[in-house]
C-alpha cells in the first residue's frame, strides 16, 4: 500500500497520526482515501471542485508533483507520498 | 599564501581556527573566506541562537543581526543566546555581548528594528548572505524578495513543533546558474489557522538547535564553497520520528520574481499578501462583536459571590497549565454541550487570550439563541497579567 506522510500541521486532523496507508493507484486516489477517513481535513487541502489547493505541495519520493503528473500521478504499494507544508516558526 | 580574499588572518586567528585549517578541503583559504564574509541573520530567537554562536564561533568575519524583540523567561526554553539577566532586554543588545565574548575577532552589527518593505533592501545590500531565521510568513516572503532581487544566497530554515526544514535558495553555482527560491517551493502562503506560529503552536526547544546549527553549516558551505550547499532540495526533519527526507525543488516558470514573465520588481505589502482566509473564513474585524467583561469586573462578581457561570473553551492540556476553576468544555465540543450552559443567568466564557471564546459565543449565539453569553476580554493571560500574579502564563 502507498504511504503519505502526513505533516505536524495536518495531524489534528488524523488523530495524531503521522502517516496513512492507502490502496489508492493515484495521488488523487490517496489524497480522497486520506480525507474520507480524517473528519475536517479535506475542506482544509481541498478546494471546492476537490482539487488541491495551490499552498499545499505533494511529493512522491523526492520528486514534486507537479514535475509529474500532478494528482493524476500513479503510485505503487511502495510509493511514499509526502505533503510538505509551508512552516514558518524560528 | 594567496591574498586573493582580503584580510590575512593574524597569528591569533590561525590559532583559534586551526581546527578548520587543518581541514584540507577547508584550509586557511576556507578560513580567510569566512574571515573577510558579510552574513546579516534575521531573527535571534531559536534559530538565530545557534545560527549565530556556532558563525561567530566559526569566525564569520562581519555578522549583521535584525531583530526588534526583547528577551522573554518563555524564551529560554530554546534560545540558547540568552540568560536569566538578559529577561527585559532587546536581543540584538544581549546577543551582541555574549557573541563578542566568544570572539573578539569579529564585528557584529545590530539592527533593533522590525525588517520591513522600506528598510529590507538597504540593510540587505551590504552583505554576501542572508540567513532567514524569523518566525512569520511575511518576514519569510519578504527576505526572499529582497535576497532576489538582490541577487544575494538565502540560506532558510523553518520549525514548527517537532517539525524542521532547510534549504538553500536562490544559490548561484559555479556555472553561474541560479537556483529556486522560497516562491519556487511555496508560491503562495497557507491560511493563517492553518499553520499557527510557534508561540500559539509550541516547539520542542532542542529543534531550533538541530535545524539552526544546520543552516549555519549550509552558510559556510555557501562562503567558504567547501561541499555541496543544500541548493534545489529541501531537508525535512521530523524529530519526534527522526525521520529525514530531502526533497527537489525546482524553478518554477511562473515565479512573479524571476520566472519567464516576471510581474515583480520591487517588494511588497506582505502582511497583505500572507493575510489568507480559507474560503468562507471571516475576516477578525467583520466578525459579529460579542458581548464582554473585564477581568476586573469578573473579580468582582466573584467577591460579591454572583450567581455565574465560568466556561473554559480551552484544551486539557491547557487548563492543567492554568486556570480559573471555570467549566471546562473545549471549543470543538461546545455546540454539543450546550444543555450544560446556562441561560438563566450570566454566563462569562474565556480562553487563553479572547479569541476563542468570542467564537463559541458567535456559534453558541447562532445556533441556540444565547444572548447571555459574556466574553472574558483578554482571557486567562489578561487575568493572570491584572488580578492573580501568582499565577502561571503560556
Amino acid at each position: 500500500m502507498a504511504k503519505i506522510i502526513i505533516p505536524t500541521p495536518l495531524r489534528k486532523f488524523t488523530n495524531g497520526e503521522a502517516a496513512f496507508e492507502s490502496n489508492g493507484g493515484t495521488v488523487k486516489e490517496v489524497v480522497a482515501d486520506l480525507v474520507a477517513s480524517s473528519a475536517g481535513l479535506g475542506e482544509q487541502i481541498l478546494d471546492g471542485s476537490g482539487n488541491l489547493r495551490s499552498f499545499i505541495k505533494v511529493y512522491v519520493g523526492d520528486e514534486d508533483i507537479s514535475a509529474l503528473d500532478g494528482e493524476a500521478t500513479s503510485v505503487d504499494a511502495n510509493a511514499v507520498i509526502s505533503i510538505v507544508p509551508a512552516i514558518a516558526g524560528g | 599564501m594567496s591574498t586573493n580574499n582580503g584580510t590575512p588572518l593574524s597569528k591569533e586567528e590561525i590559532a583559534r581556527y586551526s581546527r578548520h585549517i587543518i581541514i584540507p578541503e577547508f584550509n586557511i583559504e576556507g578560513q580567510r573566506k569566512l574571515k573577510n564574509a558579510k552574513v546579516l541573520v534575521i531573527g535571534s530567537g531559536g534559530l538565530g541562537s545557534p545560527l549565530l554562536l556556532y558563525l561567530t564561533a566559526a569566525g564569520v568575519g562581519t555578522i549583521g543581526i535584525v531583530d526588534f524583540d526583547v528577551v522573554d523567561d518563555s524564551n529560554l526554553q530554546r534560545q540558547v543566546l540568552f540568560t536569566v539577566p538578559d529577561v527585559g532586554r532587546p536581543k540584538v543588545e544581549a546577543a551582541k555581548e555574549r557573541l563578542q565574548a566568544l570572539n573578539p575577532f569579529i564585528n557584529i552589527i545590530t539592527y533593533n528594528t522590525q525588517l520591513n518593505s522600506e528598510n529590507a533592501l538597504e540593510i540587505f545590500k551590504d552583505y554576501d548572505v542572508i540567513a532567514d531565521g524569523t518566525d512569520n510568513f511575511p518576514t519569510r516572503y519578504l527576505v526572499n524578495d529582497a535576497s532576489v532581487l538582490l541577487g544575494k544566497p538565502n540560506v532558510y530554515a523553518s520549525i514548527f513543533r517537532f517539525e524542521g526544514q532547510v534549504s538553500v535558495f536562490n544559490y548561484t553555482n559555479k556555472d553561474g546558474e541560479v537556483g529556486p527560491n522560497y516562491r519556487d517551493l511555496f508560491p503562495e502562503p497557507p491560511p493563517a489557522e492553518l499553520v499557527p506560529n510557534c508561540a500559539e503552536g509550541g516547539v520542542i526547544g532542542v529543534l531550533p538547535g538541530m535545524i539552526g546549527t544546520m543552516q549555519a553549516n549550509e552558510v559556510i558551505k555557501v562562503i567558504t564553497g567547501v561541499g555541496e550547499p543544500l541548493a534545489g532540495r529541501l531537508f525535512l526533519l521530523d524529530a519526534a520520528t527522526f525521520e529525514t527526507r530531502i526533497l527537489k525543488v525546482r524553478r518554477n516558470k511562473n515565479n512573479p520574481l524571476n520566472g519567464e514573465n516576471p510581474t515583480q520588481t520591487g517588494l511588497i505589502d506582505y502582511v497583505q499578501f500572507c493575510d489568507v482566509k480559507l474560503p468562507g473564513a471571516v475576516a477578525e474585524s467583520e466578525k459579529k462583536e460579542v458581548k464582554e467583561v473585564t477581568v476586573h469586573e469578573l473579580k468582582s462578581l466573584q467577591e460579591e459571590g454572583a450567581n455565574f457561570q465560568l466556561i473554559d473553551v480551552r484544551e486539557t492540556y491547557e487548563y492543567d497549565i492554568v486556570n480559573l476553576a471555570g467549566e471546562l468544555i473545549p471549543l470543538k465540543t461546545v455546540t454539543d454541550a450546550a444543555e450544560r450552559i446556562a441561560k438563566d443567568k450570566q454566563v462569562i466564557i474565556h480562553c487563553r487570550s479572547g479569541k476563542r471564546s468570542a467564537d463559541a459565543i458567535r456559534q453558541l449565539e447562532a445556533l441556540f439563541g444565547y444572548d447571555n453569553l459574556y466574553n472574558l476580554k483578554g482571557g486567562v493571560l489578561a487575568y493572570a497579567k491584572e488580578i492573580d500574579t501568582s499565577l502561571p502564563t503560556y
